[in-house]
């Protein structure tokens, strides 16, 4: 089943839409970077998908059903932009974090059992996070930080995993590992990743597939494509285009 | 010392620290919800707002607690309905209602001119004048208090942390903030025989921030702040009875050198 069917999308908080006439297909196995400016309309994509903002005309599908009567939540993996919790004084340790993702497994009450508790010790392994299982989340480096969270958004195994803007807050070498993680569970695990951020560079250098959005979709495609595309170069300038491809040694721009 | 031990053969004694205890225990675990949810004042609005309900209750001539509850009740939902379907800020709805809790008890206390003594009975707290009746609300809130977060822990939990994630995992926030602003309406309620309208915020604050101090788990944390609560009430009694001072006030400084200990012992392990 098609993870995300998205037909004629208008979102808006207010008068005016954040995204228009936005029409985009995830299919199974795909790794997806949803770029754009700031205000462009990535993140209410995003909540739109996921059932937190309720469109204003179009059809938002999740794994075919509306997100409002969407139940499989154990299905979707999501790490948000902000935790609130995830800061120096909140009292949870990384265990405690991890498990929180497994209540999308569960109807009240979520009493947790043996499965969990495996499930759990499994992933932290898996992210190289269980030597710090028993820390408070507030102590952990920036990278450690987000790898807890996104540790908690994968414990399920989901078949999607959709991402606001994780890296926002890394240095470039936590970055590095980051999107190496990704990597590692799309190759190797299979799941379909949806990873919303402001940057295209960074962004074609990890995902198959990109999404540039401005309130609507200016560009859908592979890098490849983007790499090629006259709008892109029309928005970037040839130079800038030229140099985002090239770093990420796109074909249809090596010497 | 030894006055304070033989003092707990009397059966007002018992009942102050059966009632004390428990409503303690209620706070302790409801505060570390507020506080870590930023919605620590939410207690300080619904006890003036309670004080309003309690001075309703004397001029009607009915119990205090029983109209006090059910309109504390409505009070905490109003707190989260007024920025919910308003779009007031939080703080400025606790505001709101506190507000319009204190100037109903002034504005009845001066109508009503006979029960003057009584109402202040209510804004500073008298727990050696507690009921059997009281104390058993007291133990049975606490229970419910306990079997909620039990039950809920995961959700509440959940909420807590990271209210968007939250959702996502099929949970809806806002039932657990009502369920929450309910039960902390009753313990504040009840907290206002212990310590009085002005003061019962801190049995919701003093304990879940001490607590907070010694943090590692969240499980640790709703384990620590109820039996810090629960010392300082049985302290803040044991020190009223030995120096014949009010035990409602005892109890809060007790709960503050407790915040303070905790804090320097927070530094201390650091170094």
């Amino acid at each position: 089943m098609t993870p995300i069917e998205v037909e004629r999308l208008e979102a808006a908080y207010d008068i005016e839409p954040a995204l228009s006439g936005v029409s985009w297909r995830v299919e199974a196995g795909e790794f997806w970077a949803v770029v754009g400016p700031n205000g462009s309309g990535k993140s209410t994509l995003l909540k739109t998908v996921l059932g937190l903002l309720r469109p204003r005309s179009g059809d938002v599908l999740l794994f075919g059903r509306y997100p409002a009567r969407f139940r499989e939540w154990r299905r979707v993996g999501y790490m948000p932009q902000f935790a609130a919790g995830a800061t120096a004084h909140f009292p949870a340790t990384v265990r405690e974090v991890v498990a929180l993702g497994r209540l999308a497994t569960k109807r009240f009450p979520r009493l947790r059992g043996r499965k969990d508790a495996v499930a759990v010790e499994e992933t932290l392994k898996q992210f190289d996070i269980a030597d710090l299982a028993d820390r408070p989340i507030g102590d952990l480096s920036g990278g450690q930080r987000q790898r807890a969270l996104l540790a908690r958004a994968f414990v399920n195994r989901p078949d999607l995993l959709l991402l606001d803007e994780p890296n926002a807050a890394l240095d470039p070498a936590s970055r590095d590992e980051f999107y190496a993680l990704l990597r590692r569970l799309h190759r190797e695990a299979g799941a379909t990743i949806v990873l919303v951020t402001h940057d295209s560079a960074e962004a074609g250098r990890h995902a198959n597939r990109m999404l540039y959005l401005d309130r609507t979709v200016v560009f859908s495609g592979t890098f490849q494509d983007f790499c090629r595309s006259p709008e892109m170069a029309a928005r970037f300038g040839a130079q800038s285009q030229h140099v985002i491809c090239h770093q990420h040694d796109c074909p249809e721009r090596r010497p | 010392m030894k006055d304070a031990l033989e003092m707990l053969r009397f059966a007002f004694v018992q009942r102050a620290l059966v009632a004390g205890v428990f409503v303690a225990i209620g706070c302790g675990l409801l505060g570390v919800f507020l506080v870590l949810r930023r919605q620590s004042m939410l207690g300080d609005g619904l006890a003036h707002f309670a004080f309003g309900a309690v001075g309703l209750a004397l001029l009607l001539d009915l119990a205090p607690l029983a109209l006090a509850l059910p309109l504390s009740m409505l009070a905490a939902l109003a707190i989260f309905l007024l920025p919910e379907r308003a779009g007031a800020q939080a703080d400025a709805a606790i505001g709101m209602v506190s507000a319009v809790g204190v100037a109903l008890g002034v504005l009845l206390a001066s109508l009503g001119g006979g029960f003057n003594v009584d109402l202040f009975g209510f804004l500073f707290g008298d727990i050696l004048a507690v009921g059997a009746g009281e104390a058993a609300l007291s133990a049975g809130v606490a229970a419910a208090v306990i079997l909620t977060v039990t039950l809920a822990y995961p959700e509440l939990f959940a909420v807590t942390f990271d209210e968007t994630a939250a959702r996502v995992a099929g949970i809806r926030p806002e039932r657990w903030r009502r369920l929450m602003a309910a039960l902390s309406a009753v313990v504040v309620v009840l907290g206002i025989r212990v310590v009085g309208t002005m003061l019962v915020s801190s049995l919701l604050i003093f304990p879940a921030a001490a607590a907070l101090q010694c943090r590692r788990s969240f499980r640790g944390v709703l384990a620590l702040a109820p039996a810090i609560g629960a010392l300082s009430v049985v302290g803040g009694i044991a020190l009223a009875l030995i120096l014949d001072a009010p035990a409602g006030a005892a109890t809060v400084l007790l709960n503050a050198l407790l915040f303070v200990a905790a804090l320097l012992a927070r530094r201390l392990r650091r170094r």
